[in-house]
């Protein structure tokens, strides 16, 4: 401070701006500390997930079926029937979800339509869980006759995950710079052909970031598949979609409320492997969608 | 263009365009209808709902009761009875708990990472927000059954932990990530000259967050909390999992009670297809298909407002 005394007193803060001051570090306090009490239970649901079930994970409990009334073996079918629920749901999803995707971003007039279509869209995605289930039931297992069936099940799980793949399509698309469009269309292709060649190739990786998302949830969910194909106990694999199947998460649920005697590390580590998949599916959606903005030349 | 070309390379062009003359058409068309399924699915949803419990409601139900009585004995042999009120009253106080946990906790958050974090530590919370998004629901429910009851016995001396309690927590829990990104987004939507002014008068970033961010961004922040309540109304398998099995209007947190979404959970795998009970739990999801419809077109609307404005 190089400056004369009176200079620095003039400038000096009047006790209202100092009091303005400490009430904003103490505001500032409060919220660091309200968000790091939100992001405190993540940490301690991993922590707790992996102490107490870590132990349970062996390859005899990845690798066989559960014996003994599920209180012994492993989890192997439920793995296997998440991944053919994962398969099919996604099969059905990501070509209606892309497709829609692509009719809302590139072809959808302004008018009320596009707005009833995009409200349709907010509240298929805030319908809940169970009433879906219900949809399940009723359109798939009954009206459309799959009776409960791996089928059944990946239907309304793709039922309710569409919202996923639709929205993130959108922004991937929406992403892709006008100046491109126009710079094909001037050149004589069509809009299809821009969109084959131009758009799609340069958006592909942020369509896959929502893709993987939706794999993400569908994998989590219990209450669409409880009563549209998942089995409580099915120790053999299933062989088609007709079949019925066993689920990670569903299994989870049936150890943890509707079993006796299950060894105690047993939830806790069919919950470690359940979260393991669901996270590293997130991982490779959030690290694509990362790597993409770093990329992004436009 | 066919002009110049020799007469190979026009069999060639006129060929690959006839395919195209016939395949683009067909798959705008196949674009169009997938773009309109989100509508055939809400109706879809509306239409085999209410229609597999539409024999029920038409004729037996009585809405009175429906609404109005707390009394949920669907199995008694001699006094059937269908009222929802205690259903709606477990709702109704679980989702209460959890908004007075995941509102202030969650909008706290949007407001420390959207105004008070920048660079990789702000991505770095956000992220995190995300895998707290990412956890299935089951997983939260075993969470509530296996560590929130023993403590909750033990803190308050609770004769069961499974309760509106562990339930509301839970749900709190569940409900911040999307208050956490909506309300962000929110705040993100209100132009940085606001912020620019606001700072120039001299005013801190706390009194530019309190006195101009909040009321500029006031619906879009509504619309996260309803967001976030359409989401704590609907949830299933962790409440069915950790608010216990008790249908009853609670007196207090430590009560335990039966949400509107636990009941169908609970229920529907042990009713006759069909019968009146099966087609009771029908009547349920309409009834829930209606609570989240409306909460969700409100906030739909209010965030709509915020864009054209």
């Amino acid at each position: 401070m190089s400056r004369g005394e009176t200079e620095h007193t003039d400038f000096s803060a009047t006790p209202m701006t100092e009091a303005s001051h400490s009430r904003q570090k103490i505001a500032r306090a409060f919220l660091g500390i309200a968000t790091a009490l939100l992001l405190l239970p993540l940490f301690a649901i991993i922590g707790l997930l992996v102490t107490h079930g870590m132990s349970a994970i062996t390859a005899e409990f990845l690798l066989e079926a559960p014996t003994a009334g599920m209180t012994a073996g492993g989890i192997y079918p439920a793995i296997i029937g998440t991944l053919w629920l994962i398969g099919v749901s996604l099969a059905v999803a990501a070509p209606i979800g892309i497709m829609a995707g692509i009719y809302l971003n590139e072809y959808a007039p302004e008018n009320w339509v596009t707005r009833m279509i995009n409200l349709a869209i907010v509240n298929l995605a805030g319908v809940p869980s169970i009433v879906h289930a219900l949809f399940g039931v009723g359109a798939f297992v009954l009206f459309l006759g799959l009776g409960t069936s791996i089928l059944s099940a990946s239907l309304t799980l793709a039922v309710m995950t569409l919202p996923v793949i639709i929205a993130s399509t959108k922004e991937a698309l929406a992403s892709v710079p006008v100046a491109f469009r126009h710079a094909s269309w001037t050149l004589g292709a069509s809009r299809w052909q821009t969109i084959w060649h131009i758009v799609l190739p340069n958006s592909v990786s942020g369509i896959l970031t929502g893709v993987i998302l939706q794999v993400s949830r569908a994998a989590g969910e219990t209450a669409p598949i409880m009563f549209t194909g998942a089995a409580f106990y099915l120790p053999f694999l299933p062989q088609s979609v007709q079949d019925q199947c066993m689920a990670l998460s569903m299994h989870l649920f049936t150890v943890s409320t509707q079993v006796p005697n299950v060894p105690e590390a047993f939830p806790y580590a069919t919950a470690l492997v359940l979260l393991t998949l669901v996270v590293t599916f997130n991982f490779f959606s959030i690290g694509l969608r990362t790597y993409l903005r770093a990329r992004r030349k436009w | 263009m066919t002009d110049t070309t020799s007469g190979t390379d026009e069999g060639q062009v006129s060929t690959s365009r006839r395919i195209a003359a016939i395949v683009e058409p067909a798959i705008e068309w196949l674009i169009r209808l997938c773009g309109f399924s989100a509508i055939f699915f809400v109706f879809g949803i509306f239409f085999f709902v209410f229609s597999s419990g539409a024999d029920f409601i038409m004729n037996r139900l009585d809405v009175v009761e429906f609404m109005t009585s707390p009394e949920w004995y669907p199995t008694s042999v001699s006094n059937k009875r269908y009222g929802t009120l205690a259903l709606v009253a477990g709702t109704l106080s679980v989702t209460t708990l959890a908004m007075m946990i995941a509102v202030p906790f969650g909008l706290g958050t949007a407001v420390f990472i959207s105004e008070f974090c920048d660079g990789p530590f702000k991505e770095a919370l956000k992220i995190i927000v995300e895998f707290l998004a990412a956890i299935p629901s089951v997983v939260w429910g075993f969470i509530g059954l296996a560590i929130m009851n023993p403590v909750i016995i033990d803190v308050f001396n609770a004769p069961i932990g499974l309760n509106v309690l562990n339930g509301g927590v839970i749900l709190g829990l569940m409900s911040v990530p999307i208050i956490v990104s909506i309300g962000e987004d929110a705040l993100k939507a209100v132009p940085d000259t606001y912020r620019e002014a606001s700072l120039a008068l001299g005013a801190t970033k706390w009194q530019t967050v309190y006195k101009v961010l909040f009321p500029a961004a006031r619906s879009g922040l509504l619309a996260a909390v309803l967001l976030g309540v359409g989401r704590a109304i609907g949830e299933t398998i962790a409440v069915l999992m950790a608010t216990g099995h008790a249908v009853q209007i609670p007196n207090s947190p430590l009560d335990s009670v039966r949400t509107l979404t636990a009941t169908i959970a609970a229920e529907l795998g042990e009713t006759a297809q069909g019968g009146d009970h099966y087609q009771a739990l029908f009547a349920i999801g309409v009834l829930l298909f209606i609570f989240t419809f409306a909460v969700n077109l409100t906030a739909d609307l209010l965030v709509r407002g915020i864009k054209n404005k």
